[in-house]
Parts: structure tokens; C-alpha cells; sequence
């Protein structure tokens, strides 16, 4: 799985709640690309025509916040964008970005710091990012043992389908 | 050392010590998604190379979101939903006997005092007011619930929440749980679970206590608890399809923060665009014209509040231009609110009732916003776009505000219509 993500950044405030993400009346498919047009579209509308392949999300606190749509973590993926690093994430969403494979980091200084148009550089893996425009590096709690697992396993589905089998051999 | 009643409740579905902070693997008691969040969920089920769900009596698919269909790509969904419940023989309900999940489940007696339920839908932090741990996950979390019987928990700190004082007979639940989400922000009990104690709380009906579990995630909780007493594990008897054991907080139990509210001189509470932490008292609102009133949603559409707002509405009518809608969160709800006249009263007053739907609560259908519109509603958000168009503004408030807002057109204490009627005691 790739762990490090160069991009353009896109930032944004406190509290992005999930309707942000992909508001509701979208929510009548689960296509990633589909949603992904749609993304941020009433935080900001031109944001999924101007996004491009590889950008990255930078967001102050509570990221995600509101509704347990999957949907949202999908749109992100879907619009291209690589990474999210934000001051802190939403419960739900938090553990979404992980089971559908969105790579994010919390990071407060890093959030506090960029500004929009920099670019980053994001180690997933070892928790690194790099202004690439001021040069300054920031280094992230890493996530627990259990998740750290959960992640090079390639999320829950492939856990799940090891579990299953563990139980059911045949 | 003592338990919160999150960790007691983690810990009885553990074979882990469930220290605050470790991940847990714990044991489901129920798992269910809607009609938006099944079929993400049914897909990574199949990813997952499962083939049959962990117990069909414990898994579930309501449809209430875009129900009755509001498109045809919303029927499509619906239609995949259905087919994949019947095919795993789960537990499902088609619209006309179904109602919002969250209102739905604790009335059929499928969640209960000390268990551990999980729901696609952020909302599922209601079942709290049963003293069940009950959350909101994702589509894929969800999935690998239909398929172990399990799901990973982190256990959470506790936010303890006493609220004090005699409360006035005109404010409900929704008011108090506003003010808390106020005070606190809508991420101050991020990644924490709340405790709702205190002598207010005493004799609050349990329509008022789910409407204070609901609003939990407001403020970022994972669930909103209810230490059970008499009221809770009475409801629960009375319904309850599964053996239980309620489980309760220690009295020493160590709290990793403490807000204690005072209700006497309380005010109805209204949240103003675009959070539910930025609530005024109703007095500071009186200028603030809507063109909607909204009464329902898993928040507030329950027999008490429908109660609430007929008191109100009874012989009198909603303003000229000012479109009122009703929708009762369940049929069993519907069916009591007909029995008992008040689906006659809003009728006559001018409101338009609806089937039990999520409706316009998340933008879905039936009462969506035009740009520049204002609706004020009983619903929990009021994010930017919530109910419709972007430039639309949707203000929170309990049924009494929405029902004395309906009559004048613009927000209204409701004192003027109930202070008279109650002499101080409770509506």
C-alpha cells in the first residue's frame, strides 16, 4: 500500500461535518466516482471541479463530524484527493477513513500551519509530514497497535475475511 | 477501581480487562443500517466473504431515510436492501409498519438496558436512554458486525452531566440537551461518552430522555447513557423481545470531567445556524421570521412531543404562509397520535402530516428548502445545506417552540401559550 502522498493543499475550517462532505441529496448511490463529483460541495462549490488527482485535504478540528455516511470518506477518495490531515477527526469518520483505505493524520500544528496552495508531503506510515513550501516537518502520534494492524492488513474487510476463516476452516 | 457505566457496559461484552483507552473486541447484541447505509454495508458483507449474518434476530435494515421512495434511484436502493434482508431472513419491516430506527427499535423492545448495539446511523446513540451502548459506525463497520458478532471499541472517558433544580413544566428534553451541547461545544465529548444524572432528570419521560441520548453525537459523544431506573427497565419489560440485565455506573466512578447545569430559570432553548452548539435562549430569537416549521425526526417526533404540539396547536391556526409539517416518527406513534386526536388537530390548525419518515430532517423529501428559506425544526442538525438548498438556514428548537413558531410565523417562546395552562407544574 502506498504510505506517502505529495500534493497541493486544500484547506479548510473547524467542524467540516459530513453533509459538507457529500450533502444527503447525493446519497441515493454509493459510487465513489459519483460522490466524488459532488464532493465539499456546499463547504465549496467549485472545489471537485478544481481539485485535481493527488491533492491534499487540510482541516482544522472535529473533521467529519455529523452523519455515519461512508459515503463521506468515499467522496473524498472519489474527487482524487490522496490524504486528510486535520487537528483532530470525527469518531464515525475516523474509523470510515480507515475501512474504505482514506489515508488521514491528525496533526494539530501541521493543520494550524499550512496554508492553501502549499504543498505537502505525508508519510502515512511513519507519521512524517513536509512543507514542501516552508520547509517545516511535523511528526504525528502514531495510531494504536490494534488499528497499526487493522491498517497493514488492508483495513477491516480483509480482517473480517481472516477471521472468518480462522472460525470456519473449510 | 469503580466503572463508568461505559466501561461496566464494555466490560461485559469483553473478554478484555477494558481499561479506559484499550481497544476492545466486544460481543453485539443487535446491528442494524438503513435504506442508505445497508447497501454499502451488504457489499463489504460480500467482500468479506461472509455469507450469513451472526444471528438473524439481532440484525436488522429498517427502511425510513428516502421511504416511501422518494425516486427511483432511491427505490433501487430500497429495493436492494429488501431483497438482501429477505434473503438473510433478518429482521426487516416494510414502510406502513416501519417508523425512523431510532424511535422504531426501542419500541419493539430490540434495544435494551446493558447491551451493546451498534447501528449504521449516526443517531444510534438514542438506545443510550435504555442504558444501552449503543453507536453510530459506518457501512463497513456495520458489515463486519452482521458478520463476527463483534465490533473493535476503544473504551471511552466519561463525561458526567448533572443537571440540578426543579424543572419548569415548559421545558423538555430538547432544551436540555441543547443547552448542554451549548455549553460544551459540538466537540466537547469527542471520542467520550456522557452520563446524564441529576434530580431534574427524575421524572423526564423517556420521549424526553431519547431525545437527549439522540443529540449525544452533537457534541461528538459515542453514546449518551442513562443510568437505568424504575422508568427505563418499566419501558424495557414492557417490550423487550431478548432476556436482559441492566447495568449501572458505580457511585465513585473516576469521570474525566464533570458540567453540572442549573434548570430552574431555564428558557426554551433554540440552536442557530450552523451548529448545534449555537443556541440562544427562544426570548433573543423573537425576531427571526421562517417560512417552515418542521415537527418530527428520531429527535423529537415520539408520542410526547406530537402531545406537546397539538396542547398548542389545538383550536387554533397556523399562520397565514408559514407551512407546518408533521411527520410521527413511527406508525405505532401515528396510529396513538389518531387515537388520541391531535393528528386531527394539526390538520385543522393547517399542518400538513406525513407518513413516518426521516423526511426533510436530512434534506431527504417532504419539506425541502428553497434558497434563502428558514425552517425551524425539531430535528438534530443544522449544518450548512442540512434540510435543502445551501443558502437555506435551519434553526433547532423542542416541540413547543416548533408548535408557537407554526401560529405567529416567527420564533416563539411558547410560554405565552402553555405558562397559563400549567400553573408551574409539569405540561
Amino acid at each position: 500500500m502506498e504510505t506517502t502522498f505529495q500534493g497541493k493543499v486544500w484547506t479548510f475550517g473547524d467542524d467540516v461535518d459530513t453533509d459538507a462532505i457529500i450533502p444527503a441529496r447525493y446519497l441515493v448511490t454509493s459510487d465513489e466516482t459519483e460522490l466524488g463529483s459532488h464532493c465539499m460541495e456546499d463547504a465549496l462549490p467549485s472545489f471537485a471541479t478544481k481539485v485535481a488527482r493527488g491533492d491534499i485535504i487540510v482541516a482544522g478540528e472535529n473533521f467529519g463530524c455529523g452523519s455515519s455516511r461512508e459515503h463521506a470518506p468515499l467522496a473524498i477518495k472519489g474527487a482524487g484527493v490522496a490524504c486528510v490531515v486535520a487537528a483532530s477527526f470525527a469518531r464515525i469518520f475516523f474509523r470510515n477513513a480507515i475501512n474504505v483505505g482514506l489515508p488521514i493524520v491528525e496533526c494539530p500544528q501541521a493543520a494550524r500551519e499550512t496554508e492553501q496552495g502549499q504543498t505537502l508531503e505525508v508519510d502515512v506510515g511513519s507519521g512524517v509530514i513536509r512543507n514542501i513550501h516552508s520547509g517545516a516537518t511535523y511528526e504525528t502520534a502514531p495510531f494504536p497497535p490494534f488499528l497499526r494492524r487493522l491498517i497493514e492488513q488492508g483495513g477491516l474487510v480483509p480482517y473480517v475475511q481472516q477471521r472468518l476463516k480462522e472460525r470456519d476452516p473449510s | 477501581m469503580p466503572y463508568t457505566m461505559a466501561r461496566a457496559l464494555i466490560a461485559g461484552h469483553t473478554s478484555e480487562s477494558a481499561v479506559e483507552g484499550e481497544i476492545c473486541q466486544v460481543a453485539v447484541d443487535f446491528a442494524f443500517a438503513n435504506d442508505i447505509t445497508a447497501p454499502p454495508a451488504m457489499r463489504a458483507f460480500e467482500t468479506m466473504g461472509a455469507t450469513e449474518v451472526f444471528d438473524r434476530e439481532r440484525c436488522a435494515i429498517l427502511p425510513d431515510h428516502f421511504t416511501p421512495n422518494k425516486d427511483i434511484a432511491a427505490a433501487e436502493q430500497a429495493k436492494t436492501a429488501r431483497a438482501f434482508a429477505n434473503a438473510q431472513g433478518m429482521r426487516y419491516w416494510e414502510v406502513g409498519r416501519v417508523g425512523i430506527e431510532h424511535a422504531f427499535l426501542p419500541e419493539q423492545g430490540l434495544i435494551l438496558p446493558g447491551e451493546i448495539v451498534v447501528g449504521a446511523d449516526s443517531h444510534t446513540c438514542t438506545g443510550g436512554a435504555l442504558g444501552a451502548f449503543s453507536t453510530g459506525m459506518g457501512s463497513t463497520d456495520l458489515a463486519a458486525a452482521w458478520a463476527l458478532g463483534e465490533t473493535w471499541m476503544r473504551v471511552p472517558p466519561t463525561l458526567k452531566v448533572t443537571y440540578t433544580g426543579e424543572l419548569p413544566g415548559w421545558i423538555t428534553g430538547k432544551d436540555l440537551i441543547l443547552t448542554l451541547i451549548g455549553r460544551i461545544g459540538v466537540q466537547g465529548a469527542r471520542y467520550m461518552a456522557l452520563e446524564f444524572h441529576g434530580e431534574s432528570l427524575r421524572d423526564l419521560p423517556m420521549d424526553d430522555r431519547f431525545t437527549m441520548s439522540n443529540m449525544a453525537i452533537e457534541a461528538g459523544a459515542k453514546t449518551g447513557l442513562f443510568p437505568p431506573d424504575d422508568r427505563i427497565l418499566d419501558y424495557a419489560r414492557e417490550r423487550a423481545q431478548r432476556a436482559f440485565e441492566p447495568v449501572f455506573p458505580d457511585s465513585d466512578a473516576p469521570y474525566a470531567d464533570e458540567v453540572t447545569i442549573d434548570v430552574s430559570d431555564m428558557e426554551p432553548v433554540v440552536a442557530l445556524p450552523h451548529l448545534p452548539s449555537n443556541t440562544r435562549p427562544v426570548s433573543r430569537c423573537s425576531d427571526i421570521e421562517v417560512d417552515q416549521v418542521f415537527i418530527g425526526s428520531c429527535t423529537n417526533g415520539r408520542l410526547r412531543d406530537l402531545e406537546l404540539a397539538a396542547g398548542i396547536l389545538k383550536g387554533r391556526q397556523v399562520a397565514p404562509g408559514i407551512r407546518c409539517i408533521v411527520i410521527p416518527a413511527s406508525y405505532e406513534i401515528y396510529q396513538a397520535a389518531l387515537e388520541r386526536g391531535y393528528i386531527e388537530t394539526f390538520t385543522k390548525a393547517g399542518a400538513a402530516v406525513c407518513t413516518p419518515t426521516c423526511g426533510p430532517c436530512l434534506g431527504g423529501h417532504m419539506g425541502i428548502l428553497a434558497r434563502g428559506e428558514r425552517c425551524l425544526s425539531t430535528s438534530n442538525r443544522n449544518f450548512v445545506g442540512r434540510m435543502g438548498h445551501p443558502e437555506s438556514e435551519v434553526y433547532l428548537a423542542g416541540p413547543l417552540v416548533a408548535a408557537a413558531t407554526a401560529l405567529t410565523g416567527r420564533i416563539t417562546d411558547p410560554g405565552r401559550y402553555t405558562r397559563a395552562a400549567t400553573e408551574g407544574g409539569r405540561l
